[in-house]
């Protein structure tokens, strides 16, 4: 029935330049020494390298999983560099320092952060390579008394936060790549919302990897006190190279009582060629604890880059009457691979989740929703509702559902619906009949599949999601 | 405006139509009648371009162009507009944003520039009173979840709305009990202009005493077998098909 809908190309992946700045490169290779090395660089206390140091030594034992629904060649942990920064950034005073380069960079993804160009209500993390190149209002938000800066300024300037919240969600020996990255991380955003806060801002980290044959390991880490409320966005891109480029990072989301974190994510790494060469490997460890009663949690992402993706943002509902969400839209198109999903641990009493999940699979690529619903035994009045949707544009992609559901008290209830469609060539013909070209019927079909999870996204974000997903999907139908 | 010169038309190696010829001229209501199986709604999906259908011998002529060299899209924005027998579910999509959408790309075609929202809005609102349409179903997603009835009246309101130069209504009338019946056919016949043509493919004669054609034509075994005014349909109304098949299937 589909002779009409084939695989062609994919439209050129417009973040792929590469910027030419001088950099302070680490040599290839990992080891105790590496690891003291760039706890060096960052002039770091000596909590932080014992603690790097723990990490490191654990990770010799781990062994890298290879339970995800993904296909991949061996990895070198010693032939790629875990240190790459460029060499003008230092510890900034201020944004007028920053390498005009750099600005001109961040000025074509689109993120503008010389002073006057701001993008209004959003303050910006620029993230490039290793390091924080500049972080924008920061003036405005402290006056809120809320701190948003790089991870590694924290250290300096705010350690005994750092040292009370960091590995306390996702700790040292939680799994190979986060032992990784705890040993190696470079750094990554820090937000801090004091008592009674409403952030009056979005907060966005912009992650952009540069260098080749560099790792990308940054850490993240936000912690929302009691009563606050705060609203994070993450975007990601890389330029296009022919070999693969591990990216490990790490998210830990901590929301005190009546807290309110809602984290969104749009990810556009290089998803490699249409045969599959080169692009990023997305092996990413995010988790949120809803640490006290009546937090909540609310992660949505919308994945349309990278060559594999493997990433379960999750959350631990531990305070009473605690909510975790989970909505997400991965497109795979060409050779494309994610497994992804989340997990939901209900501890506390009446705790609540909510899962929507779209898969959207074209091309040759695999899309895997993998989840994990676990009502303990104390979780009395516990609630999960998942959704997991699957569409498929073509005849060679796949989609697969994992879920997992474990009730350890008999009071809770748990639902799970599940869907596959396939993109009707009747459903393509009726808008091509109404005047409208293959690829908008396709892009209207596919936003309208999205539209439960766009719709969690923060303005700005949604309309930079449809596009990107137009983007990701053109060329799937002939 | 249309000029079907010996077509023969196949969805994989079947054979469905078989030499059609049918002029129609802008101002004229023509229906198509026949059997089960004649070829009436291969014949409509055709004339928009459906990809299942290959058409293996003919010329179709529109405006005076090659109809068939035409992208599904491209005829749509000339002007020919498929209201379909069995309409579509987009689920997610709301109506009156698909509507808008496929305005403005026939708007495009037109060299005219885009309606804004608020301006499609009071269009709408006039073109839904034709079809007497809640005003609800326009947040509705496409044709989803609604009933035969409402799906029938959402093709005629979006013909409503697109203005076609050439409709071409697919069963149209199946499933729909007589008050939506009357409601759809009062639409149609509103839209009908001197400047425009109509192709009704029905089965039953029902429909035709709501919209009265000017030609009637009888299909069978993918030909037309026989032509006559509104007449001819009354007769089928009265004989059946029967007494026109013999030597018809081929």
């Amino acid at each position: 029935m589909s002779s009409s809908i084939e695989t062609l190309v994919n439209r050129e992946y417009a973040y792929g330049f590469v910027t030419d700045v001088e950099t302070d490169t680490l040599p290839p290779g990992l080891s105790e020494a590496v690891v003291r090395l760039i706890s060096g660089k960052k002039e770091e206390p000596a909590w932080l390298l014992e603690w790097r140091l723990r990490a490191y030594k654990r990770w010799l034992t781990m062994k890298e999983p290879h339970w995800p629904n993904v296909k991949y060649g061996p990895l070198d942990y010693q032939s790629q560099s875990y240190y790459s920064a460029p060499r003008s950034v230092k510890p900034l005073q201020s944004l007028d320092d920053v390498d005009p380069e750099l600005l001109r960079t961040y000025e074509k993804l689109g993120i503008p952060l010389a002073e006057q160009k701001f993008l209004s209500g959003v303050a910006v993390d620029a993230i490039f390579d290793s390091v924080s190149v500049g972080t924008t209002m920061k003036e405005e938000l402290k006056a809120h008394g809320i701190i948003f800066c790089s991870l590694g300024e924290a250290v300096r300037e705010h350690p005994e936060l750092v040292q009370k919240y960091l590995g306390s969600v996702v700790p040292h020996s939680d799994n190979f790549f986060a032992a990784l990255n705890a040993a190696v991380f470079s750094d990554g955003s820090f937000v801090y919302v004091p008592k009674g806060v409403r952030c009056p801002m979005e907060l966005s980290t912009y992650f952009r990897i540069n260098s080749e044959g560099t790792g990308q390991f940054e850490r993240t880490l936000i912690v929302a006190d009691e009563g606050s409320y705060v609203s994070y966005l993450e975007g990601c891109t890389a330029p296009k190279r022919s070999t693969s480029q591990l990216h490990a990072a790490v998210v830990e989301l901590v929301a005190l009582k009546d807290a309110t974190i809602k984290y969104s994510t749009v990810q556009n790494w290089y998803a490699g060629d249409k045969e599959g060469q080169g692009g990023i490997y997305n092996f990413v460890t995010k988790r949120g604890k809803c640490v006290g009663a009546n937090s909540k949690i609310s992660w949505t992402q919308v994945e349309t880059g990278s060559a594999i993706t493997w990433k379960y943002p999750s959350v631990i509902l531990q305070g009473d009457n605690s909510t975790g969400e989970f909505y997400s839209v991965a497109v795979v198109n060409n050779r494309q691979q994610a497994d992804t999903g989340t997990k939901m641990i209900h501890i506390g009493r009446n705790t609540k989740s909510n899962i929507v999940s779209k898969g959207i699979s074209a091309g040759h690529g695999q899309n895997s929703y993998r989840g994990q619903v676990k009502v303990m035994p104390k979780a009395v009045g516990a609630r999960n509702y998942t959704q997991c949707d699957s569409m498929l544009v073509g005849n060679e992609c796949g989609a697969h559902t994992f879920p997992y559901i474990e009730v350890g008290n008999n009071t809770a209830q748990v639902e799970h619906e599940a869907s596959t469609s396939k993109i009707g060539e009747d459903q393509i013909f009726y808008l091509k009949q109404r005047g409208l070209s293959a690829e908008q019927a396709v892009s209207m079909i596919v936003s309208g599949f999205c539209k439960e999870v766009f719709k969690e996204l923060p303005m700005e974000f949604a309309l930079e999601a449809q596009q990107l997903l137009g983007i990701t999907l053109e060329g799937s139908v002939g | 405006m249309l000029e079907i010169k010996n077509l023969h038309a196949t969805a994989g190696d079947k054979e469905i139509l078989r030499g059609i010829d049918l002029t129609v001229n802008a101002g004229e209501v023509h229906a198509v009648m026949g059997p089960n199986g004649s070829g009436k709604s291969t014949l409509a999906q055709v004339l928009a371009g459906h990809p299942a259908y290959e058409v293996t011998a003919g010329t179709v002529t529109y405006e005076g162009e090659d109809l068939l060299a035409m992208d599904p899209e491209v005829r749509a924005q000339q002007g020919i507009f498929l209201a379909f027998q069995y309409p579509v579910e987009i689920p997610g999509v709301s109506n009156a944003y698909f509507l808008r959408a496929a305005y403005n790309e026939i708007r495009k075609a037109r060299g005219e520039e885009e309606i804004d929202p608020m301006s499609f809005a009071d269009l709408m609102d006039e073109r839904m009173k034709l079809v007497e349409m809640d005003p609800a179903m326009l947040s509705r997603s496409v044709n989803t979840g609604f009933s035969g009835g409402e799906k029938k009246r959402n093709e005629i309101l979006q013909m409503a709305v697109l203005e076609p130069k050439l409709a071409v209504l697919d069963e149209t009338d199946s499933g729909l009990d007589i008050d939506a019946l009357r409601i759809v056919a009062n639409g149609v016949n509103s839209l009908k202009r001197p400047d425009n043509a109509t192709i009704v493919v029905t089965h039953y004669q029902r429909l035709l005493n709501y919209i009265v054609p000017d030609f009637v034509h009888v299909l069978a075994g993918g030909r037309i077998v026989r032509s006559g005014g509104k007449e001819l349909a009354l007769e089928l109304e009265e004989k059946g098909y029967d007494w026109l098949l013999e030597g018809a299937v081929a």
